[in-house]
């Protein structure tokens, strides 16, 4: 039977959907990471020439957004024990995540030259 | 004693007085579905002048009673008090009988409103047009023991207890079983063997109250793996609650006396 339409959740359920969306994207990074580390065991030189094919605009990118994913996943983790342990914690949810939501656009912000510094020198050249 | 006050009428009062309504067009989009008719669900519109002041649920009797007597639709008292018309209203868990036309309505573009949804609640199944089986629902109820269990030093009259002791379990005492909190929980959509908020704030009602037994015995009920650690505190029970009941409060709390086993 088709659901019909959306339930119209406020912020407590879009920060859940968030929650989980980067959890698994988080997953899924650690998953290659162990791989592309574990390479070490069978040789440097087979480790040094995969980590080699991340120098490029794409795979920063994707470092970027894998930035962006462990930055929400922690802060409204850190949202979430205050509403599971603070006797406040659930009247103050969304102040909570409205603060989430400020610390990781600032944290964005001041991530994006020291993450994409590579990229931003390859296309535009060192200035 | 009364003071005459007719000669103090006010301008609400006035246009109370003078009968004169306001009434809209707008379209009222229900979701029906017969077993016996067809195999799937469809959204059927049926177009209705009204005061906006009225609530949904006479928007819903005005369809079945002048329109089509088909629909089908649970209410008693209709006065948020028997629980009985919960249902998806614009996506949303709500009382029909608790919500103004007006409240639904949105702003008109160029003089159309945009139309009114109305679903069943999520996760339940349909039996016909809004109607769903509540069956699973009041079983997670019974299952948490919702009684007074006291043992022993039976009192010659009543069982007495402080204020701060009764003011403990208040806000859970307001539940009317409509089910808006269960069928708005994203856990209980996907796994209906979930608890679910209705039943915990039922089981918090007795585990916080100083002249009950059996807390420990519920506690360990809930404990089990579909119990409070399911709730992911989306929050969507606490804003579908047509009685303001904090109930992801509640759920946090039982969780908190399940750790420090205090009550």
């Amino acid at each position: 039977m088709p659901a019909g339409t959306m339930y119209r959740g406020r912020e407590g359920m879009w920060s859940w959907v968030a929650h989980r969306v980067t959890g698994v994207l988080i997953f899924f990074f650690l998953f290659v990471h162990v791989l592309d580390t574990s390479l070490v065991r069978v040789s440097p030189e087979a480790y040094d020439t995969v980590i080699a094919t991340y120098k490029n605009p794409v795979v920063n990118l994707m470092e970027f957004g894998l930035v962006a994913a462990i930055l929400f996943h922690a802060l409204n983790g850190l949202r979430i024990i205050a509403v599971d342990f603070w006797a406040k914690g659930p009247k103050m949810q969304r102040t909570m995540l409205w603060s989430v939501v400020v610390v990781w656009v600032v944290l964005m912000l001041g991530s994006i030259y020291p993450v994409l510094q590579h990229t931003i020198h390859q296309l535009f050249g060192k200035g | 004693m009364s003071t005459a006050t007719e000669d103090k009428h006010s301008a609400a009062l006035d246009a109370a007085e003078s009968g004169a309504t306001q009434h809209v067009t707008f379209r009222l989009r229900i979701r029906r579905f017969n077993p016996e008719q067809a195999a799937e669900p469809v959204w059927v519109d049926y177009e209705l002048s009204m005061d906006p002041k009225e609530k949904l649920l006479d928007a819903l009797h005005k369809v079945k009673w002048e329109i089509d007597g088909t629909l089908t639709f649970r209410r008693s008292c209709a006065h948020g008090i028997c629980g009985s018309d919960a249902m998806r209203i614009n996506g949303k868990n709500r009382l029909a009988c608790k919500t103004l036309i007006k409240d639904v309505l949105g702003k008109p573009k160029n003089g159309v409103y945009k139309p009114i949804t109305v679903e069943p609640i999520k996760g339940l199944t349909v039996l016909k047009d809004l109607v769903v089986d509540m069956d699973p629902f009041f079983q997670a109820f019974r299952d948490v023991m919702p009684f007074l269990v006291a043992k022993g030093n039976e009192p010659t009259r009543e069982r007495k207890q402080s204020i701060e002791d009764r003011a403990r379990f208040d806000d859970t005492t307001k539940c009317i079983l409509c089910a808006a909190c269960t069928s708005s929980c994203p856990v209980f959509w996907n796994d209906g063997q979930y608890f679910g908020p209705a039943a915990i704030v039922n089981a918090h009602r007795f585990i916080f109250d100083s002249r009950d037994d059996a807390g420990e015995q519920r506690l360990e009920i809930l404990n089990e793996k579909d119990g409070v650690w399911r709730c992911r505190t989306t929050f969507n029970c606490t804003d579908a609650c047509p009685r303001g009941i904090q109930v992801t409060q509640a759920i946090q709390e039982v969780k908190r006396a399940l750790i420090t086993r205090r009550i």
